[in-house]
Order: structure tokens, then sequence, then C-alpha cells
């Protein structure tokens, strides 16, 4: 088990009852890669996302990460063990960004690195600005999630799972729920990892994004990769008809919006 | 109205009126642990505690609480349990309210978006760090008001210790009715000092809820 690629899927699956919403899924990223998952909604391509992280655990099939199994069958205390360590490699960002909205953006940001890496409120203060900085929100950090809007609010979710060095980011629609106007701003920041080599893998609507940052597309419809290769081939010239049919549609809803 | 009696006889009812006031706090402070182990219990990974939880739950909340005193002052010492009536009445009201505010605590809880749980833990803290340093301080804004109509409702309950001959508001009144024969000032005077201690009580509430809001 040692050859695996840095984040590695192999033959995942996973029911709830008798819904089978993922089948025999196999996905190698390599360090520095970055990847799309498209496909219409209830394809399945959400719970794969959030299987990398033991979210929703997958029924069978491995999950690798840098060569450790994520999704090991252990004891229940040891194993929540595990996925607290692990999943501190694993940053996610929501559709919903999930900022606490109790803390300020500055406690966002050092919660996790306080309790977890031990840093001092002076190491984990400078981390936060940092980080924000790179978001383009330091003078934001003491203000509370309410009162930002949502695309600052992502900005700072993004910035948040930066902070605690994460080997691979997973984005989970990070622009859906956004106003069309403040999607641009949380895009340029992905696209700002992406130009610092972050692994990445993205779930998303944005076919424009995902064409000029990614550099392998997934096309997922009823639980399956029903088709997968670099982005000019899925969007200029897919193979399959199921894939084709997605993005006329997806081109024509956009079109008419 | 006989004025004269009740400038005679109100010294004695705001003794009693402090014992009402001692009976509330001992039992919403018991009220509280009871309620937070409860919803704990409820709210467990393990089959076994859910079910104690939700047994503790629809027991006390489905017989009357003058009957839950009833088997622990007056048949408690038939199995052991030695109480005088102050502590059988802190010990039977704190219990059965803590049934309610099992409900109450666990109703805020549950009440926090999924996606705070999802989010903490996909930062790597575990269950228990998601839950107190992210799910339960919004939890506890949450369960301010409710608390505070279990509050109400408990020093209202005070009353039902009247029945186990603890030297409250209530037995007061009956007390003093007994050797005057006017019910009607006792009662009301006793009902005046419990709408003061609800009112001052709700009034704190109020406070701690608008405090929660600002930071």
């Amino acid at each position: 088990m040692t050859d695996t690629a840095f984040v590695e899927i192999r033959n995942a699956a996973k029911s709830f009852g008798s819904l089978q919403v993922l089948r025999d899924i196999n996905l190698k990223v390599e360090r520095g890669q970055i990847v799309a998952i498209i496909g219409p909604s209830g394809s399945g391509k959400s719970t794969l996302l959030r299987a990398i992280n033991e979210l929703d655990p997958l029924s069978s099939g491995e999950i690798w990460l840098e060569g450790v199994q994520i999704n090991k069958k252990l004891p229940h205390r040891q194993y929540e063990r595990h996925v607290n360590q692990v999943r501190q490699d694993i940053g996610m960002v929501f559709q919903h960004f999930n900022l606490f909205p109790h803390l300020t953006v500055r406690e966002n940001i050092t919660l996790a690195p306080k309790l977890l890496k031990g840093m001092s409120a002076g190491e984990a203060n400078a981390l936060a600005e940092q980080q924000l900085a790179k978001v383009g929100l330091m003078e934001k950090i003491d203000a509370y999630p309410s009162q930002l809007s949502g695309g600052q609010k992502q900005r700072v979710a993004i910035a948040r799972a930066l902070a605690m060095k994460p080997k691979v980011m997973l984005f989970d629609e990070a622009t859906s729920a956004l106003d069309p106007e403040l999607v641009e701003e949380v895009n340029l920041v992905m696209k700002q990892l992406a130009e610092e080599h972050m692994t990445m893998i993205i779930v998303t609507h944005e076919m424009g994004f995902a064409e000029s940052v990614c550099d392998r597309v997934l096309f997922m419809d009823g639980g399956v990769v029903v088709e997968e290769g670099p982005p000019e081939v899925i969007f200029r010239n897919p193979e399959n008809e199921r894939t084709r049919a997605f993005l006329r549609k997806h081109l024509q809803t956009n079109h008419n919006r | 109205m006989d004025v004269d009696l009740i400038l005679r006889v109100y010294p004695f009812f705001l003794q009693a009126a402090w014992v009402t006031i001692q009976l509330s706090v001992l039992t919403a402070v018991l009220g509280l642990a009871c309620g937070s182990l409860g919803a704990a219990a409820r709210l467990s990974r393990l089959r076994i505690f859910r079910i104690i939880g939700a047994v503790y739950v629809s027991l006390f909340r489905g017989t009357p609480a003058l009957i839950q005193l009833f088997i622990l002052y007056f048949g408690g010492p038939q199995i052991g349990i030695q109480l005088d009536a102050f502590e059988a009445g802190v010990i039977g009201l704190g219990v059965n309210i803590g049934a309610y505010m099992t409900e109450t605590i666990r109703g805020a809880i549950i009440a926090i978006d999924r996606g705070q749980t999802e989010a903490s833990r996909t930062l790597g803290l575990s269950r228990w760090q998601s839950m107190r340093y992210v799910v339960l301080p919004q939890a506890a804004r949450l369960m301010i008001r409710p608390l505070g109509v279990n509050i109400n409702a408990l020093i209202k309950g005070t009353a039902l210790v009247a029945a186990i001959s603890v030297v409250e508001l209530t037995y007061t009144a009956q007390r003093y009715i007994g050797s005057t024969y006017k019910p009607f000032e006792m009662f009301l005077l006793s009902g005046t000092l419990y709408m003061i201690i609800i009112y001052a009580t709700g009034r704190g509430i109020a406070w701690l809820d608008r405090r929660a809001r600002i930071t």
C-alpha cells in the first residue's frame, strides 16, 4: 500500500439504505494538481468530496492522503483520534461558509490552530493576520461574520482553512450561494491558491472557472464518474453523450440568465 | 378587605417568601444540573444513555409533580430515604423541572446548524471541542429565554411543597387562614409576593438574554 498518489480514492462506493449514491469511483490526484468535479445535482459529487474527510464516510473503498489511509476501520476511540488528526491536513470550504457567528474573524481563524497546534495567542494572531492579508481582508479582522458580505465570509472561511496549513483543499460549491457580483472575489482567491500549487479538489457549477483553473475535470452522473480528462477535452470535445447533454443544458441555462 | 390584618401579618409572609426564594434557587440549580446531564444523555452517541435520558424525561414529565413529591417524602422512608420536608421539596421539584430543562437544553443544541459542527470537525476539532467551543456558546444564547420559562414554572411549582408542610408562601397563607378565616386577604398577600418574585426573575432573564446578544 505504499505506492499511492498524493490523494487517491479506490473503488469508492456509498449507499444510503438501498439508494446507491456512489459506485466504483477511482481518483488519483497528484501533489499540486487541481481537479474539478462537475455534474448535475444529485450526481454524488458533493458526497464524494465529503467522503474524502470522513464527513460522509464511504460504505466501501479506500481514501488515501500522502500514504495515510483516511477511512481506516478502527475502534471508536482510535478512529476519532485518527480522523481528528488527518482532518487537520484537509481544508474544506462549504457552500454556506459555516463561519462561527459568535466569534470574530480573528477568532474564527485562530480557534483551531490554538486548540490543535498549541499555538500561543501571539503566534495564532500573526497567523490570522497573514492569512487575512492573503485573502485581502485585514481590515475585517475584528468584525463578526454578520458584518461581512457573502464573498467576504467565504474568503474568511478560506483563510480559516488555510491557517491549518492543509495538504489539500476541498471546495464544495464555494460560490454557489453567492450573488453573481461576489463570485469573482472568491474565484480570485482560489486562482491565487492554484498559482501557489495548492492541491485542490473543487466541486463546482462554474464551467468557465473550472476550465481556466483546473488540470483535470471529472464529470459525474448517477453516482459514477462518466468521463474524465483535461478541461479542454471535457469542455470542448467530450466523448460521452451524457457529458455533452449536461454541458449543453448548462450553457443554455447560463445564457438565459 | 381587612387592611389592618394584612399589615399585622405581612412580616411572616416576607419570611415565607424568603423560604420560597431559597427553594426556587436551589431547585433551579439542581434542575439545571439534571437538565444538563439529561441533555447530554439524550444526545449521547451511546444508545443506553439515550434510553436513560428518554426514560427520565417521560417519567418525570408524565406524572404529576405532586405525586413525585409524595412518593419521595412519604414513601421515601419505607425504602430508607429519610429527608426533611425542605430537602424533599428541593430534590423532588429539582429532578422534576430537570426533565423539562433536559428538553429545553437539548432543543437549543440541536437547533444549531449542522454546518457549524461540520466546519469545526473539518478543522480537526474533536466532538467535545466542537461542542465546547462552537456549538454550546451559540446554544447557550438560544436557551436563556426557554430556560426562563422553565424557571417561571418552577417558582410557581414551589407552591406544591405546601402539601408536605414546608413553611413557604402557600403554606403560610393556609396557616393564617386557619386562625383568621380571611382566605381572600391571605391568598392575595401570598399571590402578590409570588408575582414580585416572578417579575424580578423575569427581568433578570431578559437582562441576561440582552447581554448574550450584544457580545
